[in-house]
């Protein structure tokens, strides 16, 4: 397994995926006014499961890395800003 | 009385499913199915949670040989499952994931003894054709789920038709599905599709890219790939390699020319599609690069009064009325002019305007309020839906977040404008065209949205 990514390179990468997220889903909002820690889903942003398969696309083009649901990760890694930016840092850092 | 097997598959021997262990043959399913339906508490309906597309197949099965029905709801959310236990109360929902259904009484799915003995060929379960074998939900024009009942009779003929229609009765093919089985086209095309059009599935549900490369994989050839315009279009996007694909199948919603070009140039399978809904169940099909017309499934028929179209006889439950505009041609083909102007089909999820306009005004603090389908900008990608809303006092997002409990999140507005005043005429009807100017002042000149 990889190592976990520190803290720093993930705040580090957490606007640039929010600007990905909001171009990508068109979303009414600033990609600043996405908390890092608000959950996507549900009360959070509202994101359904067909923004998750826009979203697989633009990480999977911007970072090379594509997503698979066989892990049980899945509802983790969109659990929040956070927990993507997490997530993609320990691929990237493979 | 009428009876029809369960399955039409002559050999035992033969496979039925593929998991990620390996094959599974028609006679070690029929013990599955014996095991399951032995344990099964026969409580009449079955709401049938499975994840897993073999474990779904057996408990259908199960339920039928205990003669309950299958209820198939088209979300699952808190609220659908409250509805259904007022409507079904004896309904039992049978899982293979904890955290499902938590508030429901549920029968977790069992480990099924391997020593089961393989039954002789021909012991296949014959069940009566007029048995309600499921209950398909549909969101109804009115956002009410309908009940529509479908006889294991017509399901079977359903499967029957489609293989045929799409030449797999001489070919039968490994089904890999994207889509869920519970939902009609899943059901129709992965499972039905199984059980009376002699193919086989693969039991996972890939959803990224990359699953749907390792499950194609996974089984022999031929196979055939279940999928949606936005599964497909996302799928060719990633650029990943493909495993060979014999046939691409799309339905929930019309495919590009130009998506099903490109899809046919990359696998070399021919792209093809099924016209259908839950009430109806599968209609027509088409090779999509071959033009635009579609040819009705085997047994059935369309009559046309006025604008309106009526799908009757074959497999088809009764009359249904479709939501779309259709034009009749010769020889059993059709042409498909679009869906009825207050019906909204996101996703394959529907709805209708009024449903939604009637749950925007019932928000507190919202004086007025219309939603606005903007045209589609490409026939595949997904289009959302806009609202305009007069709300003195409240901002977007509260409203935002009063909408979420009411309507699904596929529907909620993106954006949600705030104006002074909606464009109604002077007898308070909102005109398409007025309506289509505000959207494109506020959302387009803003640079909001689609670029």
């Amino acid at each position: 397994m990889s190592q976990a990514p520190s803290p720093e390179s993930v705040e580090a990468l957490l606007p640039e995926i929010a600007a990905l997220i909001v171009s990508a889903l068109n979303l009414d909002i600033d990609a600043g006014e996405i908390e890092a820690d608000a959950p996507l889903f549900g009360d959070g942003l509202g994101l359904d499961s067909i923004d998750v398969l826009e979203i697989a696309l633009v990480i999977s083009k911007k970072y090379a890395i594509q997503l698979k649901s066989d892990n049980e990760d899945n509802i983790r890694i969109f659990s929040s800003l956070r927990a993507l930016g997490t997530y993609i840092a320990s691929q990237r850092s493979q | 009385m009428n009876a029809v097997p369960l399955l039409a598959h002559g050999d035992s021997a033969a496979v039925f499913a593929w998991r990620p262990d390996g094959p599974v043959t028609v006679g070690a399913y029929l013990a599955d199915v014996r095991a399951l339906a032995a344990r099964l508490p026969a409580t009449g309906y079955l709401l049938n949670l499975c994840h897993d597309r073999y474990r779904f197949a057996v408990g259908f099965a199960a339920g039928l040989l205990r003669g309950m029905t299958s209820l198939q709801p088209s979300s699952q959310s808190p609220e659908t499952f409250r509805r259904l236990q007022d409507d079904y109360p004896d309904l039992i929902a049978l899982c293979d994931n904890p955290a499902d259904a938590p508030d429901l009484p549920r029968f977790a799915f069992p480990g099924l003894d391997d020593a089961a003995e393989t039954p002789a060929a021909g012991d296949i379960p014959l069940i009566p054709a007029d048995h309600p074998a499921a209950i398909l939900f549909t969101s109804g024009s009115t956002g009410l789920p309908q009940a529509q009942v479908k006889t294991w009779g017509k399901l079977a003929l359903n499967g029957r038709a489609e293989a045929i229609a799409l030449g797999l009765d001489a070919r039968p093919q490994v089904l890999v599905g994207t889509v869920p089985v519970q939902h009609s086209y899943g059901f129709e095309s992965t499972f039905l599709l199984a059980l009376h059009g002699g193919c086989a599935f693969w039991s996972g549900k890939p959803f990224y890219p990359q699953d749907i490369a390792g499950a194609l994989a996974a089984v022999p050839q031929p196979r055939l790939l279940v999928t949606t315009p936005f599964h497909l279009s996302a799928l060719l996007a990633s650029g990943i390699d493909l495993p060979a694909i014999d046939i691409l199948l799309s339905a929930t919603a019309p495919l590009s020319t130009a998506l099903a070009a490109e899809a046919e140039a990359r696998t070399g399978a021919p792209m093809l599609e099924i016209y259908g809904s839950t009430e109806s169940g599968q209609l027509a099909s088409r090779r999509t690069t071959d033009g635009a017309a579609w040819t009705l499934l085997p047994g059935v028929r369309l009559e046309q009064t006025g604008d309106e179209t009526t799908a009757c006889a074959g497999h088809v439950e009764g009359r249904i009325a479709l939501s779309d505009v259709i034009e009749l041609l010769p020889d059993n083909r059709f042409l498909l002019h679009g869906r009825h102007a207050d019906l909204v089909n996101i996703a394959g999820k529907r709805t209708s305007l009024a449903y939604l306009n009637h749950q925007l005004g019932a928000v507190p603090g919202v004086v007025d309020g219309a939603f606005f389908l903007p045209d589609e900008e490409g026939p595949d990608g997904i289009t959302r839906l806009t609202a305009f809303v007069v709300a003195p006092g409240l901002s977007a997002r509260q409203i935002t977040v009063a909408l979420r409990q009411r309507i699904e999140a596929i529907f909620l507005p993106r954006p949600l404008l705030l104006v002074d005043k909606l464009p109604r005429n002077s007898t308070g009807k909102l005109p398409r065209s007025d309506l289509q100017a505000l959207y494109a002042t506020k959302v387009e000149g803003a640079g909001h949205g689609r670029g």
